[in-house]
């Protein structure tokens, strides 16, 4: 488990942060950048120590160690006021038959009676499967239209930086107010999408009823989704993109390889790292998705858009079972926790290749 | 140009340089995308400048008459007047009194979207304040000391963003009901400072990792505290990072619905719960969402133009290790 966590955060951790400065690398960074932890622990202990801690330590000065909890800790209350504690809450709340809008009502102990509702209720693994779907084709229609944008940016055209900053912009936008929009465009009979594609394809506006047809909605969630994001999951493989050294071409130029082998021996397998990177971020992003489907369908018709999110705030908010739905709560972060790990060993043994 | 043109401009570049007919194909491909990806944000622009009934009608007007109603809309509430009524009113005050006199109704009053625009603003605004001076300060701290259990604590924080809004909105919204932050400002500031501060240390480590530490013992061998130095040495180098950071903060408190969906309802809504609550007579009024999409849109779209430089640093940052 240890090992896990370790490396879910050096998986994480090139996106946010840059290593490689020798007094930057903790531990989990040297599990898989440096081949010599102990090295630059050492490094790092030395330049800790090295630090003169009251040289020049004047009246007021305080000492590093009250610096250090002084910066610290007001983030540190934070957290724990706002972040660890309800969670902890919502754990306790899961094992009781708490509902917020019975404040007063005893509150009883069911134990583990509201997991096993929620793990044997089908209307949880039909959201679940909703979910699944939603997760699968955004990421798959994302990658590869990312992918494809940032290896045709990567030629470098004249007026390329112009073009990657417009197809940026949605990805900045609010996803609740950029999705309430697309009901607009959805709309058979006034709407532009409905017009474009009756235009092209010639199929009758009103047979295109994107939210309203059981078989479309789900694909109209992911149209928006991929339309927001797709440049998001570009920028990652650009950035893949251009890690790879010239070099490499250039000797494979040399040795007259093809196009077509330099692509798939060189620029995806060296590439590969940061796509499964952006894969994994989207993956998480959208397992929790609620703004945009809650307002562009609100999970229906029916149910067919109804994601996990949603189940939960209807089960939250709407039917107030807070206890019942706290432990799907917990199910769902276990769930992501867990699949996320899976995933970080996967892509560390590509890392490691 | 001439295939021997081509030739020399190959030779003269890198061998890896990609030839002037596959750079045109890319940009072709490249500028079809990004054109079609921005019509539907084209299009709330022109619907927030028709009048409602070009705006639903069929098929879809691309030319038409601007119109100010939308704006209009969106700023007051009407009411419904008969015909002599507003033949008996004095002469119309301004242009937005015209144009809703033309639809035989009157201005009854301002609408909620400036309070719920201004609440947004110092939500965003506030909390990213907080988050970034907070996130600085731990960041430092993160950095430059051996903290116990930093890699644990680090990782907790960062572990919290993987949880459904929704699952840590059940939780906030009773503690929020115990303590009277239900639909504050303060309590939408508090929560979003909470969920944007595990970014920002996050970032903010990396930036100031950086920054060689050999900077902050020259100045405090030169007679400088540790806070003197933090604030002269370590601040002034880390103001890109902390721009980087600011903006990713800013762009998360604007734009997040689900939280703000649940814990505000009145006096501390912000924008995107209200927008698509905007309706006219018979249904969603279109023009009226789209200026206020619009408004609210137009921050975000100069943000990204004028700071792509380190809005494209923060995403991919450290990505490209060289």
């Amino acid at each position: 488990m240890h090992a896990d966590r370790r490396g879910l955060q050096t998986a994480t951790r090139p996106l946010a942060c840059r290593t490689g400065a020798p007094f930057s690398l903790t531990k989990s960074d040297a599990a898989v950048t440096i081949s010599n932890p102990s090295l630059a622990d050492k490094a790092a202990e030395a330049a800790a120590r090295a630090t003169p801690d009251g040289v020049v330590v004047r009246v007021r000065a305080l000492s590093d160690r009250a610096i250090a909890w002084l910066f610290i800790a007001p983030t540190i209350v934070l957290l724990l006021a706002i972040n660890i504690f309800p969670l902890f809450w919502a754990i306790y709340l899961s094992f009781t038959n708490f509902r917020a809008n019975r404040p007063n009502a005893e509150v009883k102990n069911v134990g583990l009676g509201n997991y096993s509702r929620v793990l044997n209720d089908p209307d949880i693994w039909a959201s679940m499967q909703t979910t699944a779907h939603f997760v699968f084709w955004t990421i798959l229609l994302q990658t590869v239209i990312g992918f494809a944008l940032a290896y045709l940016i990567d030629r470098k055209f004249r007026g390329h930086a112009f073009w990657t900053t417009l197809i940026l912009i949605p990805m900045m936008l609010s996803p609740a107010v950029v999705g309430n929009f697309w009901r607009f465009l959805y709309e058979p009979q006034i709407g532009l999408f409905a017009y474009a594609v009756s235009f092209l394809t010639g199929i009758p506006t009103s047979d295109i009823q994107m939210l309203g047809s059981v078989n479309l909605a789900p694909w109209a969630i992911i149209i928006v989704d991929t339309w927001m994001w797709t440049p998001y999951v570009m920028l990652i493989c650009l950035a893949g993109l251009r890690s790879i050294p010239d070099y490499i071409y250039e000797a494979a130029e040399v040795d007259r390889a093809s196009n077509w082998r330099q692509f798939w021996s060189i620029t995806v397998p060296m590439a590969l790292p940061f796509i499964m990177l952006a894969v994994l971020f989207r993956g998480i992003e959208n397992f929790k998705m609620f703004d945009m489907v809650n307002l562009l369908t609100g999970g229906g018709p029916g149910s067919t858009t109804e994601v996990a999110s949603i189940t939960l705030k209807r089960d939250a908010f709407e039917a107030w079972a807070t206890g019942r739905s706290s432990a799907f709560a917990i199910v769902l972060f276990v769930a992501v926790f867990g699949l996320a790990n899976i995933y970080v060993k996967a892509l560390n043994r590509v890392k490691q290749r | 140009m001439s295939p021997a043109k081509t030739t020399t401009v190959n030779t003269a570049h890198s061998v890896v340089e990609p030839s002037s007919r596959s750079k045109r194909i890319a940009a072709t491909l490249v500028i079809v995308y990004a054109l079609v990806t921005m019509l539907p944000l084209v299009w709330i622009f022109l619907t927030s400048i028709k009048s409602p009934p070009d705006s639903i009608s069929y098929p879809p007007k691309i030319l038409f008459t601007p119109s100010i109603e939308g704006y209009c809309n969106l700023f007051t509430t009407r009411t419904r007047q008969t015909p002599e009524y507003i033949a008996s009113l004095p002469a119309p005050d301004g242009v937005c009194d015209a144009v809703t006199r033309q639809r035989n109704m009157v201005i009854a009053g301002p609408s909620n979207f400036l309070p719920r625009f201004t609440n947004s603003l110092i939500i965003a605004f506030g909390s990213t304040f907080l988050a970034v001076g907070l996130g600085t300060l731990a960041a430092y701290g993160f950095s430059r000391f051996k903290v116990p259990l930093a890699d644990d604590l680090l990782f907790f924080i960062l572990s919290t963003r993987m949880m459904p809004p929704i699952a840590v909105a059940i939780p906030i919204y009773l503690m929020y009901r115990q303590l009277g932050l239900s639909d504050t400002a303060l309590g939408m500031m508090l929560l979003y400072t909470a969920v944007n501060v595990s970014l920002a240390v996050w970032l903010l480590k990396g930036f100031i990792d950086e920054i060689p530490r050999e900077y902050e013992e020259a100045a405090m061998i030169d007679g400088y505290s540790r806070l003197q130095a933090f604030r002269k040495v370590v601040l002034p180098q880390a103001t890109t990072g902390i721009a980087a950071t600011a903006i990713f903060c800013l762009i998360f408190a604007w734009n997040e619905y689900a939280f703000a969906s649940l814990l505000t309802s009145g006096s501390a809504q912000t924008a995107p719960p209200f927008i698509p609550t905007i309706i006219g007579e018979g249904g969603q009024d279109w023009p009226a969402v789209a200026a206020g999409t619009t408004i609210f849109l137009v921050p975000i779209l100069v943000f990204t133009i004028l700071l792509r430089k380190q809005l494209l640093r923060g995403i991919t940052f450290g990505a490209v290790r060289k």
